[in-house]
């Protein structure tokens, strides 16, 4: 399937990326071939079967509504690049 | 001009009063130090995974029920992926496709005409984290208490016409969602928060305008007066010649206008998928006949009913369950003194004239109805006149005081001995023999005045019965 330099330049600009020529066109051809596998579904016959939800035959997993956490704040914050204040802190965000 | 009709729906975005948050046991309560309600869970770490908490899904039904929706047997959870520092994961857990309730509606009544507002869906997700700008270093400060927080999302249908019609929608869902216990929906802490998406067309078209989303109002003033902002904006943009943008906008009440937040050509891409860490839901007839089995009396039902059985004004009953907190105390109340037109005359009267001075919200008042069902008994025992009891219910109602031991303490308790009231009234109509000629010669008001003298003199504690007896006697023999 071909992919496009619109949709590449599009999709890496969701995810945040910024990609040199040559990784553009190595995620066009890898993307090409993920989604060439991907429709060999196509050939399949699916009619009448119910679609999936899931990949595991599993439902209704719950836990009860009980508090079984404490303040772990010290130990969550050595993840955070920089903080203040008992925060995270990220570059500005316009709100 | 032209003549222009307003079609608004709302988003509204209820925060679940569950113990703990939707996917992990942190605690959901409001306010704490930053930070200090989570765990790796609510915070994405690599490598944790979601377990739903199964009251989240049993309120959402019991709202779907209440709001008369039909229940998505079987449901899922999908991913909706932003990039925005509220949210670690990077994507917030909600519904597309198949959210828990679909077509429920709700009838809302403004100006004595009835009116069905559809509701499109609701959708059970988690709240996002809070961002706070840093002035001094220039940055975003996040914190994550609130990341994870159960929410239901319901969508009405574009069917409200006015402010009017806006506010009383909420109110009744509020309502709703208070007496099932879902959630405290209190605004002023972003329990309940409304998007507003407001068009504008002109009447007789059939076509929706392009609409616009409002966000950022947290009183139903605010959203009164941001859905007048818009209407007028919008119409002052078409009588221009131009064309309503679709976009999010924020409602500034300071500024009394909204402003644009994003541009259209950051138009949003969510790309939605099912959540592969959440395995699907299956509602059983059963548990949706136990959820329906254990809802509550709701606030129509409530009303009829203080008519009914408790024989009070439908006024006053309304007032009354308008607020869960009154009804609530109104009820527990009864249920101790057995008298419900007198505890509802204390409320309408006295509980309204204190909170009205002491600027208090109804749903933030705290009367204890142990003490309040004690003062009543306390009236009808002949304790205490009603001059004292409204003294005394003021100082239950400001500093939660015993009333017996207040009465007791104060010496208000009322007194109805006969010898001590004979000899007082015998000497006021001996200082006043004006006003006993005036009696005399048909003037009833002066025994008005005698009946106040007396009082005064038993510092307001006589019984005012036994004083009206004595003092026509004694009148009768002068």
């Amino acid at each position: 399937m071909e992919i496009t330099d619109q949709t590449i330049e599009y999709v890496s600009a969701l995810a945040k990326l910024s990609l040199q020529p040559e990784e553009k066109e190595k995620a066009k051809k890898d993307l090409g071939n993920i989604l060439t596998y991907i429709d060999m579904m196509k050939e399949l016959d699916t009619d009448g079967i119910e679609p999936m939800s899931h990949a595991f035959s599993m439902k209704n997993v719950f836990r009860d509504d009980v508090v079984t956490n404490e303040d772990n704040r010290e130990e969550l914050l050595k993840n955070a690049p920089k903080q203040k204040d008992g925060c995270f802190m990220v570059p500005k965000t316009v709100d | 001009m032209k003549a222009y009709e307003t079609v608004i729906g709302l988003e509204v975005h209820v925060e679940l009063a569950t113990k703990s948050k939707i996917f992990c046991g942190c605690t959901t309560q409001f306010g704490g130090e930053v930070n200090t309600h989570c765990c790796p869970v609510c915070m994405g770490m690599p490598g944790t995974l979601p377990v739903l908490n199964k009251k989240v899904v049993e309120f959402a039904i019991a709202a779907g029920l209440a709001l008369n929706c039909e229940i998505t047997r079987n449901c899922k959870f999908d991913r909706k992926n932003y990039f925005y520092p509220d949210l670690p994961k990077a994507y917030q857990v909600s519904q597309l496709y198949l959210p828990i309730c679909r077509n429920g509606s709700i009838d809302i009544e403004v100006d004595g005409v009835k009116k069905s507002i559809g509701i499109h869906e609701i959708h059970m997700e988690e709240d996002a984290g809070k961002l706070v700008h840093d002035p001094w270093e220039d940055c975003t400060l996040v914190d994550y208490n609130r990341c994870g927080v159960p929410l239901i999302e319901i969508v009405s249908e574009p069917d409200m016409r006015s402010a009017e019609e806006v506010i009383a929608y909420l109110e009744k869902l509020k309502l709703i969602l208070q007496y099932l216990g879902v959630s405290d929906c209190k605004m002023q802490e972003g329990s309940l928060r409304a998007d507003i998406n407001l068009s504008i067309r002109e009447v007789g078209a059939t076509e929706f305008g392009t609409r616009t989303e409002m966000k950022n109002m947290n009183s139903f003033k605010a959203i009164a007066r941001a859905i007048e902002g818009e209407r007028k904006r919008q119409i002052e943009v078409l009588e221009y010649g131009k064309k309503v943008i679709q976009e999010t906008r924020r409602w500034d009440d300071n500024k009394d206008t909204s402003f644009a937040m994003r541009s259209k050509e950051d138009a949003q891409d969510y790309r939605y998928f099912p959540e592969p860490d959440l395995v699907p839901i299956e509602i059983s007839e059963e548990w949706l006949t136990e959820i329906k089995r254990r809802e509550p009396e709701l606030r129509d039902a409530k009303m009829l009913r203080y008519v009914k059985e408790y024989e009070i004004p439908e006024y006053d009953a309304g007032i009354i369950t308008g607020s869960k907190n009154l009804a609530d105390i109104f009820e527990a109340t009864v249920a101790l003194c057995n008298k419900p037109k007198e505890v509802s005359n204390w409320i309408m009267v006295e509980t309204m004239r204190l909170l009205k001075e002491s600027e208090q919200e109804v749903e933030e008042l705290k009367l204890s109805p142990a003490k309040f069902a004690s003062l009543i008994e306390l009236i009808d025992a002949g304790k205490i006149n009603r001059t004292i009891a409204k003294e005394v219910f003021e100082q239950i109602f400001k500093s939660d005081v015993d009333p017996k031991t207040y009465i007791e303490e104060h010496g208000l308790g009322m007194v109805s001995d006969d010898g001590l009231l004979r000899s007082t009234i015998e000497n006021i109509l001996k200082e006043n023999e004006q006003s006993v000629s005036d009696y005399k010669n048909g003037k009833e008001k002066a025994f008005g005045f005698l009946v106040g003298q007396t009082m005064k003199v038993m510092k307001g504690k006589a019984n005012p019965s036994v004083i009206n007896e004595i003092l026509r006697e004694l009148l009768s023999k002068v």
